[in-house]
């Protein structure tokens, strides 16, 4: 049986006017099928975390054409493309987003919360499944800035899948950890895909990281070099 | 469900900020407290004002006025015009007002009317030693004057009754008492008009705060007014109404001035100028109220958009994570609003006990002897206005910076990291 697709982008074109107009993606296309883990390489300043602002509709000023889920983005309301990533797209930034005013397990029920498919209760429930995962559940009622940043960064994993997103992306997810724990957040997408068949994109500047994934893409000067 | 989210995440900022949002609302209690307490003070002032005014006039007078005969010959000649010849004087007799009795019956069926009270003006002069000292006895019906017209709070020493239990008595204004140096309990001697020297009992002293009239007024029973001037006992020369409906007087001056043959003046037309002044009050405590509430406008707005700009990343995140532009609006609305709520509801109460304070404030005046402290209005019409006014400003305060929280571009800050 053929696989979905996912996510497809279609010569996908991004221009900065400030302070000169500057094109940084010159023509991407791409598609990602379920299930599939693949990683974005490539210098640093070529486009990556541009490409990835975009793909996850945080960005909509670009040229091309975006499909998540067999939907078009390109023409779709702000508040559409709110519940879009709300809902089918989970994120996990180098820097430890989370919300400091909340505990762990709050930050990762928000989410959840927001998309109201489920009761509180059951939320919470899965909220603490997730940490549980992640060797987190202990320190589910701490607030966020009492956690060590490995630590948040679990809890920013755990925060993308509790609504079972579509896709995950991360910006270089480990890039601001230590060895010790970048390998248990690689470890962790690894599990993710193998063993729960998680769709993953993830920008990384760990060639081992890249090494590891089912496929990689690698971007240079806003193209991709090749796959 | 999705507004408790919202609910919830502002009150988890506005928690992890309760210093600046303290302070936020105390600016809304302090103009709020003031701005109640000020209304309160500021009408319960104009109340007992126009009460001043109000309580003891009535609200439509009937009497005779002395005015030159209307019908001057010469008018038969010439028609109606410019005519400077004029000889016909006023005549005698003219300030009785005619069948008075049927007059009074006539108003007291009346549905609109609340009640009526006779009256006599009498000039006299009080005979002191070797000089006369001029003065006016009013002859009234004690009962409907205190009905209508609180006349005994008026009476500030003996008994307004004592005006229909003993008879050839008269209750002085205080300041022509105080020039005969009668006390109460004293026989003083009036003249009249026409002649007549009558022995008056001292039962009482008036004082309205108005020192004018008190020098002059003093007040006996109707039937002693008659019996000086010699007249019977259906003689009145005034007929004073009140009515259910206070507006309705210049209108029901209007109708049953000619239908009775006398004058009808209204209350409105005797004191124009009584509205204006509470009406400038008014106005002059709104404006203050007002002000110090655009005051803690500003402080809101500039510690909401403080706290944007702290929470920037807290704001890219929830935009990230699939909130809406509207959705952090309502954030946002929800901090501003819960300032203004919890800011202004307390100060409502304080508002309360600074008013129920000033009304603890003694105040004793010469010219007032029924108020004894501050008089303060609580009118929960000012209170309505208030919480009003602080949810409006809370409001507009915290549209702008929530406008702002909401167009934040969540690539711009996870980028600047
Ligand atoms: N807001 C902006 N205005 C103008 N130029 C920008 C802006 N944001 C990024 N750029 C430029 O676009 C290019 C791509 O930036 P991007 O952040 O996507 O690179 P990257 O591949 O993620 O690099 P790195 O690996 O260092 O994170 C860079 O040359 C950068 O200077
Ligand atoms: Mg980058």
């Amino acid at each position: 049986m053929e696989k979905k697709t996912v996510l497809e982008a279609k010569s996908i074109h991004k221009y900065f006017y400030n302070p000169t107009k500057a094109e940084v993606l010159k023509g991407l296309s791409f598609s990602i099928k379920a299930g599939e883990f693949v990683s974005v390489v490539g210098k640093s300043g070529c486009g990556k975390s541009t490409l990835l602002y975009i793909l996850s509709t945080m960005d909509t000023d670009y040229k091309g054409e975006l499909w998540i889920d067999g939907e078009p983005m390109r023409k779709s309301s702000p508040t559409y493309l709110s519940r879009i990533r709300n809902e089918k797209i989970g994120f996990v930034f180098q820097f430890h987003y989370l919300l400091n005013e909340f505990t762990a397990l709050e930050n990762v029920m928000i989410p959840g919360l927001k998309l109201g498919k489920y009761s509180k209760q059951e939320l919470e429930h899965k909220a603490m499944e997730k940490l549980r995962i992640f060797d987190m559940a202990d320190h589910a009622t701490k607030k966020a800035n009492q956690l060590s940043g490995g630590q948040k960064q679990r809890v920013a994993i755990a925060r993308a899948l509790i609504n079972d997103p579509l896709i995950i992306m991360g910006d270089e997810p480990s890039g601001n950890l230590d060895k010790k724990n970048s390998d248990i957040v690689f470890g962790i997408f690894q599990e993710l895909a193998k063993e729960f068949h998680q769709t993953l994109l993830i920008v990384t500047h760990d060639p081992d990281f890249a090494a590891g994934t089912d496929r990689t893409i690698t971007m240079e000067d806003g193209k991709i070099l090749d796959e | 469900m999705k507004f408790q989210l919202i609910f919830d995440i502002a009150k988890a900022l506005l928690i992890a900020r309760w210093k600046q949002t303290l302070v936020a609302a105390v600016g809304v209690t302090f103009s709020i407290t003031m701005f109640v307490a000020l209304l309160g003070f500021m009408n319960g002032l104009n109340n007992l004002l126009d009460g001043l005014i109000l309580n003891r006039s009535p609200h439509v007078r009937f009497f005779n006025e002395i005015k030159p005969n209307p019908d001057q010959p010469i008018e038969g000649f010439y028609g109606e015009g410019m005519n400077i010849i004029r000889s016909i004087k006023p005549s005698g007799g003219l300030l009785k007002i005619h069948n008075g009795g049927a007059i009074l019956e006539n108003l007291k069926n009346d549905p609109r009317v609340l009640g009526v009270a006779p009256k006599i003006s009498l000039q006299v002069f009080y005979n002191v030693g070797n000089i006369d000292i001029t003065g006016v006895i009013n002859g009234i019906d004690v009962q409907a004057e205190r009905s209508l017209f609180a006349f005994e709070d008026y009476v500030t020493e003996g008994n307004a009754e004592d005006l229909e239990n003993i008879s050839n008595s008269i209750i002085l204004g205080k300041g022509a008492a105080d020039r005969m140096l009668a006390n109460i309990g004293d026989v003083i001697q009036a003249t009249t008009a026409s002649g007549d020297r009558f022995r008056l009992r001292v039962v009482g002293y008036y004082q309205s705060g108005l020192q004018d009239l008190d020098n002059v007024q003093s007040y006996a029973s109707i039937s002693t007014a008659q019996k000086m001037l010699g007249e019977p006992s259906n003689y009145m020369t005034d007929i004073q109404v009140k009515l259910n409906d206070f507006d309705q007087s210049p209108a029901f001056a209007r109708e049953m001035g000619p239908i009775f043959g006398t004058q009808a003046e209204d209350i409105q037309m005797a004191n124009a100028q009584f509205e204006t002044g509470s009406d400038i009050r008014n106005m002059i405590s709104y404006a203050v109220g007002i002000t110090l509430l655009i005051v803690s406008g500003f402080g809101i707005y500039n510690i909401l958009n403080m706290m944007i700009y702290e929470k920037m990343d807290t704001i890219a995140i929830l935009k990230a994570i699939g909130f809406s532009g509207l959705d952090v609006k309502g954030i946002f609305m929800t901090i501003a609003i819960g300032i203004g709520i919890f800011g202004g509801g307390i100060g409502l109460f304080l508002g309360y006990l600074l008013s129920m304070g000033i009304d603890q404030v003694p105040f004793e005046t010469e010219a007032l002897p029924t108020v004894k402290t501050f008089p303060v209005s609580y009118d929960p019409k000012y209170y309505i206005i208030g919480g009003v006014f602080s949810l409006l400003t809370t409001f507009l305060a915290g549209y702008l910076p929530a406008r702002k929280a909401s167009s934040i571009d969540p690539v711009e800050i996870i980028r600047g990291k």
